[in-house]
């Protein structure tokens, strides 16, 4: 039993850190049909920012990991704003190129990446209570589990928020469903386009700040590799939902605890099952609606 | 408003694609506030003339104009900011959205609301109230929480028209209104219409349920070959033997 809510709530946090990426890549593809290969760069170059600027203000401390949190969501925003503009404007209703250019710039940042902070990831150090446990009915609970879980939960309510009661939430909410009917109704989407990669490459930045502290060390390749989940999870949750989203990280997180615990390691073979599993009986996600 | 400019003035517009001359040589002139039918068979034009009026499609010759300003040149938009507003044949709601939450955003691209990105849109403000208003003008301020997607199809076409309202349009364009809509429906979307063109819209109206169009509109226009073939009174153009022979003779 204590077995079970230890695979359960460390398969929470770790479903925390897929939903940190997956809600942005959700809602990037829902409003906008872009495929956003680039969402993984976004998260390492927030997690080597946050944690460079974090250290400076004291390295292991409390203060250091919130400002470092902090900086990875402004880093995040901006970087995925700049990108917009600059690379998926120019190429506006052109899916195939956008993906090319999206796939382009994730493989050269990794290398800009290894060049500028090397190629084997840096130990980080983190306040003493996160590298804790506590007692939950027996269980030992890895602490730094609740923060991500927390500020996952934080950033999902707030992008709820801003999606139903914002001018700008509505605006993208009808641009998920129809994107045409908001531009023939008088309305620069594109503008909203902008607004929804800076929200979601906030979260992934916060994303990659948080997958820093749940692997104890910074690398060029952090995000490359969540972003493979990240998308898993998209597709399972539906494209363009962002509870899909919720509820497909946490599904995927803990069916990957559960198999790598009980079917000696197999969590990987088991998320592309479920995945492949979606795709048969629901080709659009649990929750997806979007068609383009 | 405008005094003797006639709202809207086709000047010997003509569309021609490839080798086919969609339009030839339309001449029209609306007075505002008149509410005017257009009829015709299939394929005789009638939608490709609103694409033009409301700048879908480019005419390649004549010209367009609203309230006697030459909009021939303006995209969809522009002409949209000057007052034109239009319906199409298939319905266009935000099934996801509230009903209310569907005029609120035409409100808010009409009163510009839609650029500030940080302001919480309040129960209060003027968007909001633009929705209410526009909603109970079509009777259907009941649905305000309405999720647009389970309405009937009679009062998704009212949404539209509420939405069309909140972007203030000088002159309608409603594209088959009646089409798809069940016959319990008719009556209160018909009211709609009435109430619509009686606050002083100019209205132009292409529908197929011609019982309807005949009890409303001040005048007939009959579109054939891409030609208007007649403009007048539902009376006179009843009466009209080249209209029956083109028209009423073959469809009814």
């Amino acid at each position: 039993m204590t077995t079970v809510l230890l695979l359960l709530i460390t398969g929470v946090g770790l479903g925390a850190l897929y939903f940190l990426v997956a809600s942005g890549l959700s809602l990037i593809y829902g409003l906008m049909g872009v495929l956003n290969f680039a969402h993984g760069s976004f998260l390492t170059l927030a997690g080597f920012l946050g944690w460079e600027v974090g250290r400076r203000v004291g390295d292991g401390s409390w203060a250091g990991l919130l400002v470092g949190m902090l900086v990875g969501l402004v880093v995040g925003a901006l970087v995925a704003a700049i990108t917009e503009l600059v690379f998926i404007r120019a190429l506006y209703e052109r899916h195939i190129e956008q993906v090319l250019v999206t796939v382009g710039l994730g493989l050269a940042s990794v290398a800009l990446f290894e060049g500028i902070w090397g190629t084997d990831p840096i130990q980080i150090r983190l306040p003493e209570w996160l590298g804790q446990t506590t007692d939950v009915l027996g269980a030992n609970i890895p602490n730094d589990r609740w923060l991500l879980i927390g500020s996952a939960a934080l950033v999902l309510v707030l992008i709820v928020l801003f999606l139903q009661r914002t001018s700008y939430g509505l605006v993208i909410r009808a641009g998920v469903e129809n994107r045409t009917m908001v531009t023939a109704l008088g309305i620069d989407v594109r503008r909203a386009f902008t607004v929804v990669f800076a929200i979601g490459g906030a979260a992934a930045g916060l994303g990659g700040v948080l997958a820093s502290v749940y692997y104890g060390q910074v690398g060029a390749h952090q995000g490359t590799s969540l972003l493979i989940y990240a998308f898993i999870v998209t597709v399972i949750g539906g494209l363009g939902s962002l509870s899909g989203a919720a509820i497909a990280s946490v599904l995927v997180a803990v069916i990957q605890q559960f198999a790598n615990f009980y079917l000696g390691g197999t969590g990987d073979l088991a998320v592309v099952l479920a995945l492949a599993a979606v795709l048969l009986v629901r080709p659009t996600g649990l929750m997806g609606k979007v068609t383009h | 408003m405008t005094g003797d400019r006639p709202a809207l003035e086709l000047d010997a517009v003509g569309l021609q694609i490839g080798g086919a001359r969609i339009l030839r040589d339309v001449t029209m002139r609306v007075a505002t506030g008149e509410m005017v039918g257009v009829i015709g068979p299939n394929g005789a034009g009638k939608t490709t003339l609103f694409n033009v009026i409301s700048g879908v499609a480019v005419p390649t010759s004549g010209r367009v104009l609203l309230a006697g300003d030459d909009v021939t040149g303006q995209r969809v938009h522009q002409r949209a900011r000057a007052g034109l507003g239009r319906t199409f044949q298939t319905s266009s709601v935000f099934a996801g959205l509230t009903a209310g939450e569907n005029v609120r955003l035409a409100a808010q691209a009409w009163l510009g609301g839609a650029t500030s990105p940080w302001r919480f849109p309040r129960t209060d403000d003027e968007a909001s109230g633009v929705a209410r208003r526009c909603l109970e003008e079509v009777g259907l301020d009941h649905h305000l929480g309405t999720s647009a997607g389970v309405l009937s199809h009679g009062d998704k076409r009212k949404l539209e028209i509420a939405m069309l309202i909140a972007t203030e349009p000088q002159v309608v364009l409603l594209d088959e209104p009646m089409a798809g809509v069940g016959s319990g429906d008719v009556a209160g979307l018909v009211d709609v219409i009435r109430r619509l063109h009686r606050s002083g819209r100019t209205v132009l109206m292409v529908e197929h349920h011609m019982e309807v169009l005949l009890g409303l509109v001040d005048r007939v226009a009959v579109m054939h070959h891409g030609e208007l073939l007649a403009i007048g009174t539902p009376k006179a153009i009843m009466a009209d033997p080249a209209v029956q022979k083109a028209y009423l003779g073959e469809s009814v």
